[in-house]
């Protein structure tokens, strides 16, 4: 990657679209590049509407305020596309990746007329197959990486799986699931 | 070698203060700057420290808690932000004046009123003449640097004045960043045992704290405080040349950001001077000579050496995270103009207001200050002193 | 470790230079220099043929004053007493008086 990616994440407090974000900061960290993963903070409880950004680039970042023209947005709930405007800034060169069950054809005209790539991932789907429990972040992580090409396939899943080596030493049992899921969601987004 | 991490803000100084392990550290929990106390009494409960916590019930206990350990000889510590640093108002001037090195990581955030979680600089700004030490953070890694150093400056005989390490509340606490970490030992190292001459607990030389001093001595304590914080000025310099030796990064009273040739800057405190920096290189591309002056240390206020930094900037734009409603400049912008009156600078200095609990400062808005001040170079605008940048209107 | 205060070159006239940082006074006992019976007013007298050595007025004494010695009180240490007269008050038996003019 060789220019600087800005990522707005949208999400329900309680469904861990902060950590998400916090996750795609790691792995892009963990591959050698700079960082920034940051929630907007206000009075949210779970379920209330949150947002979440990443700033990735190969140069150190500078700037600290919130994302208004993100490259790419993620939707990790599809029921804010009625109260959120998602695209509000988007690049139209960019993408926004949506968490939804339905087509993307019935998606499309809640948009708002955005010009850029759409791409859904049913995460929930992915979730239940792989993992038996609705975790939409390993799915959603995978999908962005893949839609914004912030890194090699193999070089994300080799990272992923020693961050969840680390992370779930306690629970190794959980380890393949998320690793599933994430193999799973890249070839589920489109 | 440097440790290439990446933490929160709120991380780094936790870090930091695991790699210190002072002796003492009382607090009281308020967001944004709960995960300090949180994280550090995670460490202790797993054994990576062993400092001794003491879980308060206000900030005003724990700023007891740390003048009373403090003057038992202890290193003592303890982080709070906004309404919880008003509850230590009393306490901050009785720390100052006993002059006890405590620390304190402020996590800077909107004093209530309306209550407000979000940052601004009302709350350390408020305490500006308690008498302590404030030195201000632009990221994550400079939360980290400064608290390494903090301790090493309070502590030094030649200022025993108590320390205020501040960064903005969630736009540096909570936010994941690079940072490079130094390993233990490294900091252990320059940071050394504290050691106080005389201390409570000393029992081969009893002694008494915070006497009673009326008429006849206040005004001589409140002059040895003053000279302390005059001396912390050549201190604040000497660590900063020892820290740059063990780190790389090197650290003054302030940064200077393209500002030797520049006609228009923008002086600033905190993470919102990245974000002015980012502005000042777009320009740049334009063939603006814009420039930033970062302030890091504002407590001893370096009047003189500002003043010097600016001297061949035409216009200034000092802006203010705190409102003082005096109805007329905020405390940056005040204190500056002075140092610029007395300096008999050519340097016009125009005072803003941004980011009052929260409102989010971004490189256009930085664009949009510099603008203003080329259009008012050039004759095509009239100044206008004490605008709010953002506000709605 | 600092040498204990002398504190009487630390008064009025001391210039800044001369106070300790954060004015501590290092060494116990300062207080005993500091003679606050010249702010007495009235003066306890005891008559020790009334005094029983109860010594109830010893502990009540706020300037600690009345020293005792093998079981017995001492006369008072004026140079401390600041003349409030709670011992007057704690004591059984009328033998301590405060008296003005002495």
């Amino acid at each position: 990657m060789d220019k600087s990616i800005e990522i707005r994440w949208h999400g329900r407090g309680g469904q861990g679209a902060k950590t998400a974000a916090l996750l795609l900061a790691d792995v892009a960290f963990n591959t050698g590049m700079y960082v920034q993963g940051f929630p907007e903070y206000g009075p949210e409880r779970m379920g209330a509407p949150i947002t979440a950004y990443n700033r990735i680039g190969d140069k150190p970042i500078r700037v600290h305020s919130n994302i208004y023209n993100p490259d790419y947005v993620v939707v990790v709930d599809e029921t804010l596309l009625h109260s959120v405007d998602v695209t509000k800034g988007l690049s139209k060169d960019g993408a926004i990746v949506i968490n939804t069950t339905q087509d993307k054809k019935e998606i499309i005209p809640l948009l708002k007329g955005y010009e850029g790539r759409v791409y859904t991932i049913d995460a929930h789907k992915v979730s239940m197959e792989t993992l038996g429990k609705y975790f939409p972040n390993s799915p959603m992580l995978a999908a962005i990486v893949k839609v914004a090409d912030i890194m090699d396939k193999d070089v994300f899943l080799s990272e992923m799986e020693a961050s969840y080596k680390h992370k779930f030493a306690k629970k190794p049992e959980v380890i393949e699931g998320n690793m599933n899921a994430l193999k799973m969601a890249f070839e589920e987004v489109k | 070698m440097s440790i290439r991490e990446r933490m929160s803000g709120n991380e780094a100084v936790s870090y930091a203060i695991k790699q210190i392990n002072p002796d003492v550290m009382a607090a009281f929990p308020i967001t944004p700057s709960t995960e300090i106390p949180q994280m550090v009494s995670t460490f202790i409960a797993n054994g990576e420290m062993d400092t001794e916590f003491i879980p308060v019930e206000s900030e005003h206990s724990s700023m007891s808690a740390a003048l009373g350990a403090s003057a038992a000889g202890a290193r003592a510590l303890t982080a709070t932000s906004s309404c919880g640093l008003a509850y230590m108002w009393e306490i901050l001037y009785v720390a100052a004046s006993d002059r006890l090195p405590i620390v304190l990581a402020l996590v800077n955030r909107a004093l209530t009123g309306p209550i407000n979680i979000n940052c601004d600089h009302s709350d350390s700004m408020g305490a500006r003449d308690s008498g302590w030490i404030q030195i201000y953070a632009e990221n994550n890694q400079e939360a980290y640097d400064n608290f390494i150093q903090s301790f090493r400056i309070a502590e030094h005989p030649d200022v025993s004045l108590p320390f205020m390490a501040c960064q903005d509340g969630f736009i540096t606490s909570h936010a994941v960043e690079n940072i490079e970490l130094l390993e233990t030992e490294v900091v252990k190292n320059f940071v050394g045992e504290y050691n106080p001459e005389n201390y409570l607990l000393n029992s081969q030389m009893p002694m008494a704290v915070g006497p009673y001093a009326n008429s006849p001595f206040y005004m001589e304590t409140k002059y040895n405080q003053r000279m302390a914080m005059k001396n912390a000025k050549k201190v604040i310099l000497d660590v900063a040349k020892e820290f740059e030796a063990i780190s790389g990064r090197s650290y003054g009273f302030f940064e200077e950001y393209k500002t030797s040739d520049a006609d228009v800057a923008i002086v600033i405190i905190g993470s919102a001077a990245g974000t002015s920096k980012e502005a000042v290189d777009k320009l740049r591309e334009n063939g603006i000579k814009a420039g930033v002056l970062k302030i890091r240390v504002f407590r001893p206020f370096p009047g003189k050496e500002i003043a010097e930094a600016l001297k061949n900037v035409k216009y200034a734009a000092i802006l203010d995270r705190a409102e003082s409603f005096s109805a007329y400049g905020g405390p940056l912008g005040s204190e500056i103009k002075s140092a610029l009156y007395d300096a008999k600078s050519n340097c016009t200095a125009i005072n803003y207001f941004y980011g009052i609990g929260g409102r989010d400062y971004t490189v256009e808005a930085a664009e949009g200050v510099f603008e203003e001040l080329i259009d008012i170079m050039n004759g095509n605008k009239e100044i206008e002193q004490f605008k709010y940048i953002g506000l709605r209107q | 470790m600092a040498q204990a205060s002398d504190l009487s070159k630390i008064n009025e006239k001391s210039p800044y230079y001369d106070i300790t940082p954060g004015n501590q006074i290092y060494g116990g006992g300062g207080a005993r220099e500091f003679h606050t019976g010249e702010w007495r007013v009235k003066t306890p007298v005891i008559d020790w043929n009334k005094c029983t050595q109860c010594l109830l007025c010893t502990p009540v004494c706020p300037d600690s004053c009345i020293a005792v010695k093998d079981g017995k009180r001492q006369d008072f240490d004026l140079d401390h007493c600041k003349g409030c007269g709670i011992c007057e008050k704690a004591c059984s038996f009328g033998a301590i008086t405060m008296k003005e003019g002495i």
